[in-house]
């Protein structure tokens, strides 16, 4: 049975928050949680020892833990952050940037990649083998035909190499120095009084047709449509796919975990359509095409 | 300092070795390169013609196979590197991993230089690729702050290549997706953003439109200037109002920061734009040249001419010009 997961959290929500949504989390059936902030170096809610604190809690529980790390690393404090988290030998860690590579290897803790890494062959995939590598998260503007070539090229090579796929959520598009919630409120990037706080799950950018683009959330760039392979659950299991990655959102994620757990137990789900923040769907890149699609 | 410039056909490339290039860039015409555009890019033949132009007049070439080739593209992106070397360009600018490591392998003498696509801010990364594929140079990003550029060159294990002037990807580059998101092509994958096909222009009583894949991205009033449609400089509604809500059709320009990128140990500055023409090429390259000249003679007398400003804003996106964020009140 394939694992499922859930994403670092990807907006910006008070200690408060992040505390309740993995108290229920430790309750769900996902297998494994990755933990961390992994977008924004001004977000400090929660301190590097409370991450650790809840690691520890939620392995206890039973979960598989990862420790996220920030995506785009820009300065020295950024590179303090990462190398507290390359210290410990507790806890998997998951490099979003080529930094958290090259630390995590120095030190011989072992790693997985996010779907922000430039995974795109199998040749890339030997390289951070040798580097420690212990499964990897397929780039989200991939699609299925493309999985199934680096799943196949994967045995190939007589690696193992679990795939994880990030099947459900706003998609991570793009990162940035510059912060677009800041921009929005008019406000300097330094000085940004965490406007992300009043919206926690990111600010809506539509075209002037009222059409559903983007989700700005501080210094990332989101997809405006929520991607979802629900139905493309038994297509992945076939092709070998390992983990399945839900991203957290703060409303309605225990009915998406319990619809996803049910989905791949071979049960349909019988329940309603999920009540969570208001998003049309897409799954176009898993078929090929533009990533806001909807196929089917 | 280094000027590098780019090189998006044959008569382009002689232009930016005339007007003074200490080395230009090129790829070839297909979408291993991160400038897929119609009829752009060279053949075989031209690439050698040029190269041989370039070596006569004491400048260098560097062939960017910048994007990521998947699986079926392997043999092609492999090949790309095989030609590079068979043509004797002076460098090759790479992002992906695997190509790297196989270029370090096969031709470990062709020197190695990280393109932009391949995301390193951190002198951490440029270790990554320094110590797994031997890289010699490394093209920094455009997100990263003066601030930030200085901590990095203090530590880089490698040479550093900065964007100098051109098209401003506000994005940390071969991690941005919009555009595979609205188009099925994106930088990382085809060596475009906003692709030309997906581009529709049409005259509305609500002014002219510009579309991608049919997603509005802008909507002019009369008389005002509209541009190509790069996703990430449309106007969009936010919260009730509708602006630039990503970045502003602007264009980067660092000239006013050449002292203190020399000073920083930066190795070269590169000029964005291998779509653009011969005759932009000319302009730009003469300007930087002159402007690079003169660092050279008197740095502590540096100061960029009117002229030079006015010759690169009637270039630039909107006839306006930013520093990006290498200075850090701008964001």
């Amino acid at each position: 049975m394939m694992k499922l997961s859930l994403g670092p959290i990807l907006w910006f929500w008070s200690k408060q928050t992040v505390f309740d949504f993995y108290g229920k989390a430790a309750d769900w059936p996902v297998d494994t949680i990755y933990l961390g902030e992994a977008v924004c170096s001004r977000r400090r809610e929660l301190k590097p020892d409370d991450w650790f604190a809840l690691a520890r809690d939620l392995k206890a529980c039973g979960k598989e833990v990862v420790l996220s790390t920030q995506t785009l690393i820009e300065s020295e404090a950024d590179l303090r952050r990462l190398r507290r988290i390359c210290e410990q030998d507790d806890f998997l860690v998951e490099a979003n940037d080529q930094s958290a590579l090259q630390v995590a290897a120095r030190n011989g803790i072992p790693f997985v990649t996010g779907p922000s890494m430039n995974i795109y062959n199998v040749a890339t995939l030997k390289v951070l083998a040798r580097q420690g590598l212990k499964g990897w998260n397929l780039p989200v503007e991939l699609g299925k035909e493309t999985l199934g070539q680096l799943i196949d090229g994967i045995r190939d090579e007589g690696l193992d190499l679990p795939a994880e796929v990030f099947a459900w959520g706003f998609l991570p598009l793009a990162w940035s120095s510059r912060c677009f919630t800041a921009r929005h409120y008019n406000l300097p990037k330094d000085n940004c009084e965490f406007r992300c706080l009043q919206h926690p799950d990111g600010l809506e950018l539509r075209s002037r047709e009222s059409r559903e683009l983007f989700r700005l959330n501080g210094i990332s760039t989101l997809s405006g449509a929520r991607y979802d392979l629900m139905r493309e659950m038994p297509e992945m299991e076939r092709m070998g796919v390992n983990t399945v990655r839900l991203s957290p959102e703060h409303q309605g994620m225990e009915a998406v975990v319990r619809r996803f757990d049910q989905v791949r137990r071979g049960e349909v789900p019988q329940t309603d359509p999920l009540q969570l923040v208001e998003a049309p769907p897409c799954n176009g890149y898993w078929y090929g095409r533009p990533g806001m699609d909807l196929v089917g | 300092m280094e000027l590098v410039c780019p090189a998006g056909s044959l008569p382009a490339l002689k232009t930016a070795v005339d007007n003074g290039a200490d080395a230009v860039y090129l790829g070839f015409r297909d979408s291993t390169n991160a400038r897929q555009f119609a009829g752009l890019n060279f053949n075989d033949k031209r690439a050698a013609e040029g190269i041989q132009y370039a070596h006569n007049h004491g400048s260098r070439v560097f062939c960017a196979i910048n994007t990521y080739p998947q699986p079926d593209g392997w043999e092609q992106w492999k090949a790309a590197v095989d030609r590079a070397a068979a043509l004797g360009v002076d460098a090759i600018i790479l992002a992906d991993m695997g190509l790297l490591d196989y270029a370090a392998n096969r031709y470990p003498d062709m020197a190695r230089h990280l393109s932009v696509q391949g995301s390193a801010t951190s002198y951490e990364a440029l270790s990554f690729y320094k110590d797994n594929f031997g890289i010699r140079r490394a093209v920094l990003p455009r997100v990263l702050s003066l601030d930030q550029v200085r901590g990095v060159a203090r530590q880089s294990p490698v040479e550093l290549e900065v964007f100098a002037f051109g098209s401003l990807c506000i994005m940390a580059e071969g991690r941005c997706y919009l555009s595979s998101y609205l188009t099925d092509e994106s930088p990382n994958t085809r060596g475009a953003c906003s692709p030309a096909k997906a581009v529709r222009w049409q005259e509305t009583p609500r002014g002219l439109e510009s579309r991608l894949n049919d997603v509005l991205i802008d909507r002019y009033g009369p008389g005002e200037p509209a541009g190509y449609p790069t996703l990430c400089k449309g106007r969009f509604e936010v919260g009730g109002s509708v602006y630039h809500a990503i970045e502003e059709p602007v264009s980067l320009n660092t000239m006013d920061l050449l002292p203190e990128l020399q000073s920083l140990g930066i190795s070269a500055v590169k000029i964005e734009g291998r779509q653009r023409s011969p005759a932009y090429i000319a302009d730009v390259a003469r300007t930087w040249r002159q402007a690079l000249d003169s660092l050279g003679r008197a740095p502590e007398e540096y100061a960029v001419k009117d002229a030079w400003r006015s010759t690169l804003s009637g270039l630039s996106e909107g006839g306006l010009t930013t520093l990006g964020a290498y200075h850090r009140k701008w964001k």
